[in-house]
């Protein structure tokens, strides 16, 4: 270059000169991985934490019960532990709650089984999506309990309205969910399964499914919940129709003979194998699964 | 290559094609317009080619290969593969995407080699596990073949998405810009990688690129594409260049005379534009 093209302004920064340096070695600041604290491991435990929070929360109740010194209104919380115990071991808790879950159950896999049928029509033919489409944006709105008395009128007091309900709770929300996870599939992942000569049924299970699976997870999990509500609340309408009452229809009984420490312990109860099948039963699942495979946190 | 093993097959002459794309026209539609890709285009791939399909966006390279496996029926023409129509997608034809999202998720780099193979019924148990392993290792990833796809670098998948379609073994490997969405210093080592492994397996691979430097680099014989829509420009044979050569004064030359193709059509193009409007 002849000339700069550029005349050195007054405001340029000033010229400094290049330099390398080699490496040190960082032993100064000691070893690049320490292990942490015991306490540090302690805290960063999710199950730890959590059971703390429980703790707290007991004790607030324990405090707030014996202020308000109501057994009816608030019974203490160690009267409920003391009720549950007892229904437990003595009571009709146990029966209650296998009854309710089995009617569950047979819901929950029903919902699944339909919602699985729907989705694979949906993806196969545009009939079939928008079918899908039109009647999930008719029912999922519809509160499952709505539907109780014309189950009752179809199906008589029985464990079959209870599943009907049931169906209609997980089935609109899990086609939905896996429908919407199998339309996200990337193009790039669809070609590739068909470059390998996937066709029909062996291409939904071995690409669609496990690709789309942290939506069906999700819908599942919404599924559950929807499910177990709407069970709960369609005992306590019904009553006891058939040989045995479910967990709903326990709490019913006992608010009735004003035993709130046993409504308590019925409540807990929901609460526990709620807490139960998502923390036990659906991690497991998503850890084995779609945070193993990085698609998800 | 192998002239007495292809005069063998059926007693064809030595040069005849094992892809043969005549006159072909490829359109999709979109949501308001059907799109003409390419219009009558033609070229012959030989065995052992490493054949690349060369043009600016819009050309209509990444169409034609999608015609070629399968994915898309040309409105014209025909698509030939070692005596066979192309009418479907099939595990003859691998193809290799731009895209890092290629590889499934849900299965270690090994079990990603394996499940081709395995799905296709190409080979059996056994089989598909030596192919895996051998093919692993001829890209350098021995050492993460039980290691899932989120792990890996995105050079690493790619490499593992040539593994996969290499295990295969397909009568020709499809590559859609493989290499585009990498880092410029990972593209330089992964073409060099890419030579070494046709140095060594002598496959046949039709490679889609918009960037004149690396066909040159990559590719045997160039199909220079012009857009909207795609036709056929130029072939250009580049074995005098030298086997993975990157400069020299026959690249430099070769170059110019490549982007003066691609440019000075460009600007008749659009001088054609200006005129009418």
């Amino acid at each position: 270059m002849a000339e700069p093209r550029h005349a050195p302004r007054a405001d340029a920064p000033a010229a400094r000169s290049d330099f390398e340096v080699a490496p040190k070695d960082a032993g100064v600041i000691g070893d690049v991985a320490r292990p942490l604290g015991t306490w540090e491991r302690i805290a960063n435990l999710t199950w730890f934490r959590r059971l703390v929070i429980l703790a707290a929360l007991a004790l607030l109740w324990e405090i707030n019960a014996r202020w308000m010194n109501s057994p009816l209104l608030l019974p203490s919380f160690g009267e409920v532990m003391r009720a549950w115990f007892e229904s437990l071991t003595r009571g009709a808790l146990v029966d209650r709650t296998l009854t309710s879950i089995g009617v569950l159950l047979q819901g929950y896999a029903a919902g699944l089984f339909l919602a699985a049928v729907l989705t694979t029509l949906a993806v196969s033919t545009r009939v079939g999506a928008d079918l899908l489409s039109t009647l999930t944006a008719m029912f999922n709105p519809l509160p499952a309990i709505a539907l109780l008395p014309l189950a009752l009128l179809w199906f008589g007091l029985g464990p079959r309205s209870l599943v009907f309900v049931i169906i209609h709770s997980v089935l609109w929300a899990v086609a939905l969910n896996t429908h919407t996870g199998f339309m996200a599939v990337s193009e790039t992942l669809r070609m590739a399964g068909q470059n390998y000569g996937l066709r029909g049924v062996r291409y939904v299970m071995k690409i669609l499914i496990p690709a789309a699976f942290p939506s069906i997870l999700a819908g599942m999990k919404i599924g559950w919940a929807f499910a177990w509500r709407t069970l709960i609340a369609a005992e306590m309408v019904f009553g006891v129709s058939s040989r045995a009452g479910g967990l709903g229809w326990f709490i019913y009984e006992h608010r009735q003979q004003m035993d709130t420490a046993f409504v308590f312990a019925g409540l807990l109860t929901v609460i526990v194998i709620g807490l139960l099948v998502e923390s036990v039963i659906f991690r497991t699942i998503e850890t084995r699964t779609v945070r193993r495979w990085g698609m998800q946190r | 290559m192998d002239a007495r093993n292809a005069d063998s097959i059926g007693g064809r002459a030595p040069a005849s094609p094992l892809l043969a794309v005549d006159g072909v026209t490829l359109q999709y539609k979109t949501r308001e317009h059907l799109v003409t890709a390419t219009w009558r285009v033609g070229f012959e791939v030989l065995k052992g080619d490493r054949f690349v399909l060369l043009g600016p966006s819009g050309c209509g390279k990444s169409t034609l290969l999608k015609g070629v496996g399968g994915f898309l029926q040309p409105v014209e023409g025909s698509i030939v593969l070692a005596g066979r129509k192309v009418d479907r997608p099939g595990p003859d034809r691998m193809m290799v995407f731009q895209e890092f999202d290629q590889l499934l998720p849900w299965k270690t780099v090994r079990q990603n080699v394996l499940f081709p193979m395995l799905a296709s019924g190409r080979c059996g148990r056994a089989e598909a596990e030596e192919r895996a392993r051998s093919y692993i290792e001829k890209v350098n990833l021995a050492k993460f073949a039980h290691v899932y796809p989120h792990m890996l670098s995105g050079g690493m998948k790619q490499r593992v998405a040539i593994a996969r379609a290499m295990a295969m073994e397909p009568d020709i490997l499809l590559m859609d810009e493989p290499f585009a969405a990498l880092d410029a210093l990972t593209r330089r080592k992964m073409q060099d990688e890419l030579l070494r492994l046709w140095d060594d397996v002598r496959f046949t691979m039709l490679f889609v690129t918009h960037s004149i430097e690396e066909a040159l680099i990559v590719g045997s014989r160039i199909l220079v594409l012009t857009p909207h829509p795609g036709q056929v420009r130029a072939e250009i044979d580049t074995t005098h260049l030298g086997f993975g050569s990157r400069e020299g004064e026959a690249f430099q030359a070769l170059h110019r005379r490549i982007h003066d193709m691609l440019f000075s059509q460009r600007v008749e193009e659009e001088e054609r534009l200006v005129q009418h409007g």
